[in-house]
């Protein structure tokens, strides 16, 4: 049963300039974004900085006004609601965020940062409160000693565990995970994997797990989507799509994954040039200039989201990246004629022209 | 082969509020010239301030080396005067960090940044420390125009910021680098191009590195060494392909046995215990609370590195008991 | 694990034991590295002991009449002698019982000032900064508009509005000292409303009112204290500055600032009557300063662990 779902998302920012804050840029943050959160299961969303993913989670938990499109749970579109509903809504939809510190009230104690959202919902007697705090320290692992402590006295993974435990209070059915172990290490982040994946099999929770690190995601998700600044670029259950990927940015990515073999050392050219500034994406696909296999019609056409292979793809050439033959490792070292020195918000860097209007465009090579 | 930054038994103390925390204790590595030494372990294994230590960028009355030496070029750094580390750092020894946002000054541009590096060592005149600067910026991939030299750091990706602080820091031709989580802050694409960079620094230019990183993976694609910390003691190292597929000590197996590489969350084991508090660290071995394969010594003495294959060194009383003769494959 | 079930009394006392155990550790860590500052200390010493003195006025006192107003002109502009320590003012009275008795107004009416200032600037610089908008801008445009003039002339104007007196005094000073905290705290609080605890608590439902009351005030605690600290010796030198131009306290009531003025005319042959009491709020005013630097040390969050 489909819990969570968004239609045609779309979230744009403008970015106020000038004395008289007239807004002169907007930032193309998420366009066009459909997904599913399925009950009992994990959704992963994957990308890199100015992918949007962040933006999406934040639209899906209410904390951003959508410029367009919907973002329903159990069918009802929560982008309308008013304060009332959305704090009926609230209980059933928590989030972990990535730094255990900062998503802590330095302040409070652990027993209040718990207590916090059952407080909201309901009126508590002090002994049941205690009780039901007790119980959800105990579900993550941690003790009642802990209840008077503040965050700062508490190891990185033990916090993260606060956190969890928090968004459990409410019994909630999904949880938007915002990159809950980028910044653990590796045995901690485990420890913390192996506590989701628990609780998820014991109290039927969804999750919407979003990661960088494509390692974690493929222990973790049942199905994932790919984005790339702004639109998804491929979509489907995760073994297929990260096993054998087929939008050339998501081959580029998982290709990029360092793995822990150095006898299996990675060959491939790495993916040329930087992340696009989001105020002017690149026209049509918006990654044609750094796609080693784009057409013309990639610099003129956004190609939408096809069933391909069991899959969602956007591409006009899916497949065709991984068949490219390896560019040999010496030339890895240049950057590319299509890399331009990144444009901040706003500004443009004195002399460069946007590649995706002065590039020529290449044909693929086809074997 | 003549290593060139040879750190032996170092021991390194921290004066904090709550007392002194053992942060090294007889550290052992060495990075031989053209190579490199990839450091990895988990956050409060000391890698990180190995590195600093080598450039004497510690705060020096809280921080104490204690015994050690760390030879460069047969030199004791510790020996050395501020002024004369002065000399060295950016010149023969230099490094980048994490964070190059951080790393860079922002209110001069990037040309004006390598080139007074170049003029403060060199002591050339502008026109060749621009030419200097140049080359540098090409050596690692950057456009050397006009338009990037007069970039200011807030104006270029994080990518291309952390080939800046590279190109600064090879620009005096220095013998070795280390490099502190050099793509932690990166997207994992531009890392892969900052790790190639790296290589190439080392197969074109002959740059030796010492690699900070929590990463495993990181470490097996990059590095030709690796040694593996953990609270401040070295547990194991040798050559990449030795320590990633034929590990002993028990603290590197179960930090494998952690990664989620190719694993079902379902699946992934745990180190029990949590990393100890190095102001009252575990006497011994200090892993050996942790240890599923834990001695009768290892409460008492510190093991000794010993050799279990070519080139590869395990600190642990357990493998030592078992009697592993290098050369010999004990594993299957 | 089960939690204590203690009776109703004991259960509150011992849960606020436990509570704030960990802030007693906290302030316990906090007030040795406090004390560490030695002119921070002396500082604080000096105005524990000015408060020690201005309560026990009464009894310390050698002339405690003169203290509060009374003269005695044939004893008028006495050189300091043995019986009176600091001689005696135009009026006769004695210098030191009139130091002592004026300790209690900068001791009072700056902590009122303070008072009254944190009660407005303190959450109205909280809702501007995590509203935002046009609440933010309402706010902060009042804000500008009060800035705008020159604190101490406005006081002044205030003052001569209402009335020369004390009380007074304390309401122009808040009217004119407010605006700063309030820009103060909705600096900090903008930043703070990005926070992932705040944005957790939005998620959770709680109310924007309850945000800003437990998640985004209490974190602004450190910098506006350390603010407090600075701004009480300058308040206390509004205060004697109005009272030494009438608008403050009046006679014969013992103020420094007024002693000050009093003795004015005077200075150059009965130097005793303006420089004691100008030597004491030069005291009282640099303490509270090497306070100010001490807390910033301690509650600097960059110096913390």
């Amino acid at each position: 049963m489909t819990l969570l779902e968004t239609r045609s998302l779309t979230v744009h920012f403008s970015v106020k300039r000038g004395l008289t804050r007239r807004s002169a840029d907007v930032v193309h943050a998420v366009d066009d974004v459909d997904l599913a959160i399925e009950a009992g299961q994990t959704l992963a969303l994957v990308g890199e900085s100015g992918s949007g993913k962040t933006t999406v989670a934040h639209a899906m938990l209410g904390l951003v006004k959508p410029t367009a499109g919907q973002v329903l749970y159990r069918g009802v579109d929560i982008t309308r609601q008013g304060g009332k509903q959305r704090r009926g809504m609230a209980r059933e939809l928590q989030v972990v965020f990535q730094d255990p510190y900062s998503s802590l009230d330095p302040r409070m104690t652990v027993r209040d940062i718990i207590a916090e959202p059952l407080r909201v919902h309901e009126r508590w007697k002090t002994q049941q409160l205690n009780d039901r705090i007790a119980q959800l320290l105990e579900m993550v692992g941690l003790g009642t000693q802990h209840l008077w402590r503040r965050p700062h006295e508490f190891s990185g993974g033990q916090c993260q565990r606060i956190a969890i435990a928090r968004a459990l209070a409410v019994e909630p059915r999904v949880i938007v995970l915002d990159e809950p172990t980028s910044s653990l290490d590796v045995s901690v982040q485990a420890r913390v994997l192996t506590l989701l994946e628990d609780l998820q099999q014991r109290l039927d929770l969804a999750f919407l797990f979003i990661a960088h690190d494509l390692a974690v995601v493929a222990s973790v998700a049942d199905a994932v989507a790919v984005m790339y600044l702004g639109r998804i670029v491929e979509i489907g259950l995760a073994a297929a799509v990260l096993s054998h990927p087929l939008h050339p940015y998501a081959e580029a990515l998982t290709a990029s994954v360092p793995r822990p073999d150095p006898e299996e050392r990675c060959t491939r050219a790495p993916l040329a040039g930087d992340v696009p500034s989001a105020i002017d994406p690149p026209s049509g696909c918006r990654f044609h200039p750094r796609c080693v296999c784009r057409t013309d019609l990639c610099s003129t056409e956004q190609p939408l989201l096809r069933e391909m292979d069991g899959r969602l793809v956007a591409c006009h050439t899916p497949g065709y990246a991984a068949d490219i033959a390896p560019a040999d490792l010496s030339a890895s070292n240049q950057t590319t004629q299509h890399d331009a020195p990144g444009r901040p918000a706003g500004r443009r860097a004195a002399g460069v022209e946007s590649p995706s209007r002065s590039a020529p465009a290449r044909r693929a090579s086809r074997p | 082969m003549a290593k060139l930054l040879d750190i032996r038994g170092l021991k390194l103390e921290f004066r904090s509020y709550r007392g002194v925390v053992k942060a090294l204790d007889g550290v052992d590595l060495a990075v031989a010239p053209a190579e490199i030494l990839g450091l990895v372990g988990e956050s409060g294994c000391g890698k990180t301030i190995t590195g600093m230590a080598v450039l004497g960028l510690l705060a020096k009355p809280q921080a104490q080396v204690t015994s050690g030496e760390i030879l460069f070029k047969g030199d004791d750094l510790l020996k050395k005067s501020e002024g004369e580390m002065r000399a060295l750092r950016g010149r023969e020894i230099s490094m980048v960090f994490q964070d190059p946002l951080a790393s860079l000054n922002p209110v001069f541009t990037v040309g004006d940044q390598i080139a007074r590096v170049i003029r403060e060592h060199k002591g050339v005149s502008r026109s060749e420390a621009l030419e200097a600067t140049r080359s540098a910026l090409s050596a690692t991939g950057l456009p050397d125009h006009g338009g990037l030299l007069g970039s200011y750091p807030h104006q270029l990706s994080g990518g291309m910021r952390q080939r800046v602080c590279m190109a600064m820091a090879i620009s005096c031709d220095s013998h070795l680098l280390i490099a502190d989580e050099p793509t932690t802050a990166l997207d994992v694409t531009i890392q892969m191009q900052i790790l190639r960079l790296l290589i190439g620094l080392r197969d074109d230019r002959g740059v030796a590195q010492l690699l900070v990183t929590h990463n495993l993976g990181v470490a097996a694609q990059t590095c030709d060494q690796i040694a593996v910390m953990y609270a401040g003691q070295v547990v194991e190292q040798g050559p990449t392909i030795e320590v990633i597929k034929r590990p002993y000590h028990p603290y590197t197996t179960a930090l494998y046995g952690c990664l989620p590489q190719g694993k079902l969350a379902a699946d992934l084991s745990t180190i029990p215990g949590s990393v100890p508090d190095l102001i009252d660290p575990p006497a011994g071995c200090r892993f050996h609370p942790r240890c599923t394969h834990v001695q009768a010594e290892c409460a008492a003495q510190k093991p000794a590195l010993i050799d279990v294959g070519p080139g590869h060194q395990v600190a642990c009383h357990w493998v030592g008991r078992l009697g592993v003769v290098p050369g010999e494959r004990m594993h299957a | 694990m089960q939690l204590r079930r203690t009776p109703i009394l004991g259960a509150w006392g011992g849960e606020w034991r436990s509570r704030h155990q960990s802030q007693f550790e906290e302030s316990r860590y906090n007030l040795r590295v406090f004390g560490k500052d030695r002119l921070a200390a002396i500082g604080v010493c000096w105005v524990a002991f000015m408060i020690l003195v201005a309560v026990a006025a009464p009894w310390i006192a050698p002339y405690p009449d003169q203290g509060r107003g009374a003269s005695d002109v044939s004893e008028r502009l006495q050189a300091p002698s043995r019986a009176h320590p600091f001689g005696t003012d135009p009026s006769g009275r004695d210098v030191l019982s009139r130091v002592i008795y004026g300790a209690r107004i900068p001791l009072v009416i700056p902590a009122i000032v303070v008072a009254g200032v944190l009660l407005i600037g303190v959450p109205l610089g909280g809702i501007a900064g995590y509203f935002g908008g046009k609440v933010d801008e309402g706010i902060m445009r009042m804000t500008d508009v009060f800035l705008a003039f020159p604190s101490l002339i406005m006081a002044m104007a205030l003052v001569a509005f209402l009335g020369p007196s004390l009380r007074n005094v304390a309401i122009a000073l808040v009217i004119t000292w407010w605006p700063w905290y309030t820009r103060l705290v909705r600096g900090m609080a903008v930043s703070l409303r990005q926070r992932p605890y705040v944005l957790a608590a939005r998620t959770m439902g709680v109310s924007r009112w309850t945000i800003i009351r437990r998640h985004v005030l209490p974190n602004t605690v450190g910098p506006v204290i350390v603010q407090v600290t600075l701004d009480i010796g300058t308040v206390i030198l509004e205060v004697a500055g109005l009272s030494f131009i009438g608008l403050g306290a009046q006679a014969p009531t013992a103020d420094w600032g007024l002693m000050i003025s009093e003795g004015r005319q005077y200075i150059l042959s009965e130097w005793w009557i303006c420089t004691f009491a100008g030597l004491a709020i030069f005291l009282l005013v640099l303490s509270y300063n090497l306070i100010g630097d001490g807390l910033r040390d301690v509650l600097d969050p960059r110096t913390k662990r």
